[in-house]
């Protein structure tokens, strides 16, 4: 908030831990309602008309955007460090992927800043009308901990491109790296209150955020559990724009043509990368008959193979899960697994005596009404299904509420294009998984969300389109 | 950098001596006095150099391969060294044209790295589309390179009108191979070895010095260049055209002559439009595509507009162009100088009134008298031919209608603007004008976001803004069958 990160009074505060030691890291101040209610007028002040913020030349706001991700470049040991401290999340892979990630889609942003086109339009009639794309206004925005800072990039960079003031709560697992953007986001230069970064609870203040009368829209990331409570917290209120990007529970089919060394990669990246703590993750491994036996056993190999340890020693591939909340409820997935007679084929235990890691996990002979085959599980556990033809597998692949991704390997063109159609997903993978890049749109069909983040899809949730329409004397073509 | 960079040609990320071994001079046009010799390219320096733009081309080569948003953050490194190295391109610029130091530092450079930024940004973003087309198939486009783009700019904003051309260029992935203008070589090479420093692929970009009639004119017609875009006189404008239908078809864009009017209304706020029209007119001496010069003032208003724009004419400070008070430098080389005082003989005897000006203002360098022509008739060559210098024609009219019809009378259609505070005759005036931009209440008003081009005899193609990419696209339809489509 403008003034700096620390409120007057020195209220509520709560503890950030390293899920890799359970300890606790340092603590955080915690805001409420009140802080929000601050948080959101200063973001109004800052829209205002005729404010700095509105005022400014669209290229600039551009400029600042690109200072900001210079700055993360700048700065991106440190962040990469503070990350994989608060989050378990593997320190290289941090450092590679997540921060490249964050930087790219804060470049690709500001590049978009000054190209957010309106049209002029040959109505009927002598009139001369054109639209303007102009910013919503204060947008709240809520977002995870399994990427704290790709989502705060994903957020802040489409938001700010379009002109928006932001009013931003991060996780309450993972406040820390994004309040150290905040710092940066103050060095970059941006108007006081044009970016307010609040850590708090989802019921205290994310609640607050997602039914204050002052917010002209909502982006939230998360489950879909709470997505549902966010789009009844808009209806309630003020009737506030609302993009959800929630759960899913993916479907990666293969076929008996596939290259099946890449398969087995893939698939078993798909599900375990980041412990399994994506929202992408390819839970449901659909295998063509003749190849399903082979399919299990190299997965399996390949699962005892996977590296579980310290986040910052460079062997590591896979680190904690981010809570010993989460920690319990993915144990006890396993263990309806077992109980439901789905084949646990390795794996299956906590990992350590401090911490909440898990043991890469698999499944076989799993069947699509187990528990563990409907529901999200949020962690290293691997469900492998067989199916016999195509038809079928489209059937059941979509047999679900969720639609965010999914992904077919195969080498035969007409496969892949009839998957590609079939499936209900917001993202379709050929022969790939997890191929994410700022430029292209990304959300859920179902209830895995609505609306689309990154690309130029990006920016259309950040606009208010305003026709203006002028008479004229006489129209001419 | 080397001492002696400039006396070489750019290729292939290399410098290297003209095949000839010929040079010529580059002159300081407020002294006379030559600066340094350039290498001068011909017809074997543009093969090497198309040679080398076809190699950086090819299937699989880095360039190819290369990320799109890759591509974008070269461009924006390129804008960084541009923006660090500022000053001593400004100098270098001012030295070379004759610009006021104040105007190339403080306008030319910060609209040449806000240019380079722009295309930057665009890179990644220019997309093609997926097409619901009848029948059982999946139809995408792809928005492609053309590939090996000649480009040719002139003297008047020597390093504004490099941005203008290689920006949108490298966003979507050609290569390129530039004649810069024989009068101002200097900055274009410097900013070469910018190129090279931040990394962009050998055979990327090459730039050649040279004459038009030799290494312009091996380029418009040279079979392996697939595309050619030009900003200059509309003279070589119809040479550019002939050449490339004589040769291999490259497609052509163009950027050439105006003689654009500013139409002044009797309610317009006069301070603002005697000095808008002023600068319109006399702004980088003069030497503007888009440069007002057929200024047409409402009758009423007249006698008062001319008396307020002879005053300013002759309050303008003409001098040294490092002086920081200067406002109007020297006229780019002698021919210039001559044609111009030709354009100023011809509104004499023609009867035009000269109410300012009308000569040489210095000893040495080619400086000319802001000068003011009052009652001008529309057939005098004065108010037909674009004279390119600081000669300003103003001319009396009664309607709308009659302004308008007299505006749009001329072969010429690059730009136009109306002063008035009537919200129904600004855009009747702005929508009936046939010309490629209409500026209301203001003059000379670009942005790298905003199409610039021309109607007619002005140009084809626009450049600037997103449409600035589709001179450097081809779009290819791309149509798989598959065994069912569902919508």
């Amino acid at each position: 908030i403008p003034g700096g990160c620390l409120t007057e009074d020195l209220g509520k505060v709560f503890p950030a831990y390293n899920p890799a030691t359970g300890e606790q890291i340092c603590e955080v101040q915690e805001a409420d309602k009140a802080d929000v209610d601050k948080a959101v007028q200063s973001a109004r002040v800052a829209f205002s008309l005729g404010s700095v913020w509105r005022r400014m030349d669209a290229s600039e706001r551009g400029r600042l955007l690109s200072k900001l991700a210079d700055l993360v470049e700048r700065d991106s040991v440190y962040l990469a460090t503070i990350e994989s401290l608060n989050s378990g999340k593997p320190f290289l892979p941090t450092l590679f992927l997540d921060l490249q990630g964050t930087i790219k889609t804060l470049r690709y942003f500001a590049g978009y800043a000054d190209k957010i086109h309106g049209t002029s339009i040959p109505m009927d009639g002598d009139y001369l009308t054109f639209t303007r794309y102009e910013p919503i206004g204060v947008c709240g925005q809520i977002i995870p901990w399994n990427f704290p800072l790709m989502m705060t990039a994903w957020k802040l960079g489409p938001a700010i491109a379009c002109g928006n003031t932001v009013v931003l709560k991060p996780a309450e697992e993972t406040p820390l790296t994004c309040l150290y953007m905040a710092a940066l986001v103050k060095e970059a230069g941006f108007p006081p209150g044009v970016i307010n970064i609040l850590p708090g609870f989802g019921p205290t203040a994310g609640a607050a955020i997602a039914s204050h009368m002052g917010i002209d829209k909502v982006a939230f990331t998360g489950s879909t559990e709470v997505g549902k409570l966010i789009q009844e917290a808009a209806g309630k209120s003020n009737l506030k724009r609302v993009t959800l990007e929630l759960g899913g529970k993916s479907p990666n089919i293969i076929f008996a043509d596939a290259d099946l060394d890449l398969a087995v990669e893939q698939a078993h990246q798909g599900v375990f990368f980041n412990a399994g703590q994506c929202c992408t993750a390819g839970s449901r491994i659909f295998v063509e008959e003749p190849i399903y036996d082979e399919f299990v056993r190299r997965s399996v190999e390949r699962a005892k193979r996977r590296i579980v340890g310290n986040p910052f020693d460079p062997t590591t591939e896979q680190g904690p899960q981010i809570s010993r909340e989460q920690q319990n409820r993915v144990l006890g997935f396993i263990q309806s697994g077992i109980s439901e007679g789905a084949k646990m084929e390795c794996g299956g235990k906590a990992l350590g005596l401090k911490g909440f890691f898990i043991e890469p996990t698999v499944f076989s002979n799993v069947k699509d009404d187990m528990r563990i085959a409907r529901e999200e599980i949020f962690g290293p556990v691997q469900l492998i299904m067989t199916f016999k033809t195509i038809e079928e597998v489209i059937e059941r692949a979509n047999n679900t509420d969720y639609g965010l991704v999914a992904a077919v390997f195969t080498n035969n063109i007409n496969k892949a294009m009839t998957i590609t159609t079939a499936m209900q997903a917001g993202t379709v993978w050929i022969n790939c998984f997890n191929a994410l890049s700022t430029q292209c749109p990304f959300g859920g069909y179902k209830m895995s969300g609505n609306g689309r983040e990154l690309g130029e899809s990006g920016l259309k949730e950040y606009s208010e389109v305003k026709t203006i329409t002028m008479k004229m004397v006489t129209k001419n073509s | 950098i080397k001492y002696n960079l400039y006396e070489f040609l750019f290729i292939n990320n290399q410098w290297e001596d003209a095949a000839s071994g010929k040079t010529f001079p580059t002159i300081n046009p407020a002294t006379g006095e030559v600066i340094c010799q350039v290498a001068e390219a011909d017809v074997a320096d543009v093969d090497k150099a198309v040679k080398a733009a076809r190699d950086a081309f090819r299937w699989g080569s880095p360039w190819r391969r290369m990320d799109a948003s890759h591509r974008g953050l070269l461009i924006n490194r390129l804008a960084d060294a541009i923006e660090r190295d500022s000053a001593y391109l400004a100098e270098l610029e001012t030295l070379d044209n004759g610009k006021p130091y104040a105007i190339s530092y403080t306008v030319d450079l910060p609209t040449v790295v806000k240019c380079f930024r722009y295309y930057a940004g665009w890179a990644d973003k220019w997309e093609g589309k997926t097409i619901p087309i009848d029948g059982d198939y999946f139809c995408y486009t792809r928005h492609e390179p053309i590939g090996v783009c000649g480009q040719i700019i002139p003297w008047n904003f020597p390093l504004l009108m490099q941005a203008w051309k290689i920006a949108p260029a490298l966003a979507t992935g050609n290569t390129v191979v530039m004649k810069v203008a024989e009068q101002t070589p200097l900055t274009a090479l410097y900013v070469a070895s910018l190129i090279k420093e931040v990394g962009f692929p050998e055979g990327v970009v090459n730039i050649l010095q040279g004459m038009g009639p030799s290494a312009g004119a091996a380029l418009a017609r040279h079979m392996d260049v697939d595309k050619l875009a030009f900003t200059g006189s509309t003279e070589v404008g119809h040479l550019i055209q002939q050449a490339s239908g004589s040769s291999n078809l490259k497609k052509v864009t163009l950027e050439l002559g105006g003689k654009s009017p500013n139409i002044i209304l009797s309610d317009a706020n006069m301070e603002d439009a005697v000095e808008q029209a002023h600068f319109g007119l006399f702004f980088n001496q003069g030497q503007c595509c888009c440069a007002g010069s057929r200024t047409f003032v409402q009758a009423d208003i007249y006698d008062e507009f001319v008396e307020r724009s002879v005053e300013r004419a002759r309050r303008r400070v003409v001098g040294n162009p490092f002086d920081l008070k200067t406002e109007q430098g020297p006229q780019v080389d002698q021919e210039q100088f001559n044609k111009i005082l030709g354009y100023i003989s011809s509104g004499k005897r023609e009867g035009a009134k000269l109410m300012c000006g009308g000569g040489v203002a210095a000893d040495r360098g080619y400086f000319i008298q802001p000068t003011v022509f009052g009652d001008v008739q529309d057939n005098m060559t004065i108010a037909r031919e674009e004279i390119f210098g600081p000669v300003m024609q103003i001319m009396k009219f009664k309607t709308l209608e009659e302004v308008v019809t007299r505006a749009n009378d001329t072969k010429y259609g690059l730009a136009a603007a109306v002063f008035t505070k009537d919200i129904d005759k600004a855009s009747y005036v702005s929508n009936g004008l046939r010309a490629g931009t209409v500026w209301v209440n203001c003059y000379d008003v670009f942005a790298s976001q905003a199409p610039f081009g021309g109607y007619k005899s002005s140009g084809n193609g626009r450049e600037l803004g997103e449409y600035g990419l589709d001179n450097y696209t081809e779009v290819k339809t791309v149509i798989t069958k598959v065994p069912q489509k569902n919508s």
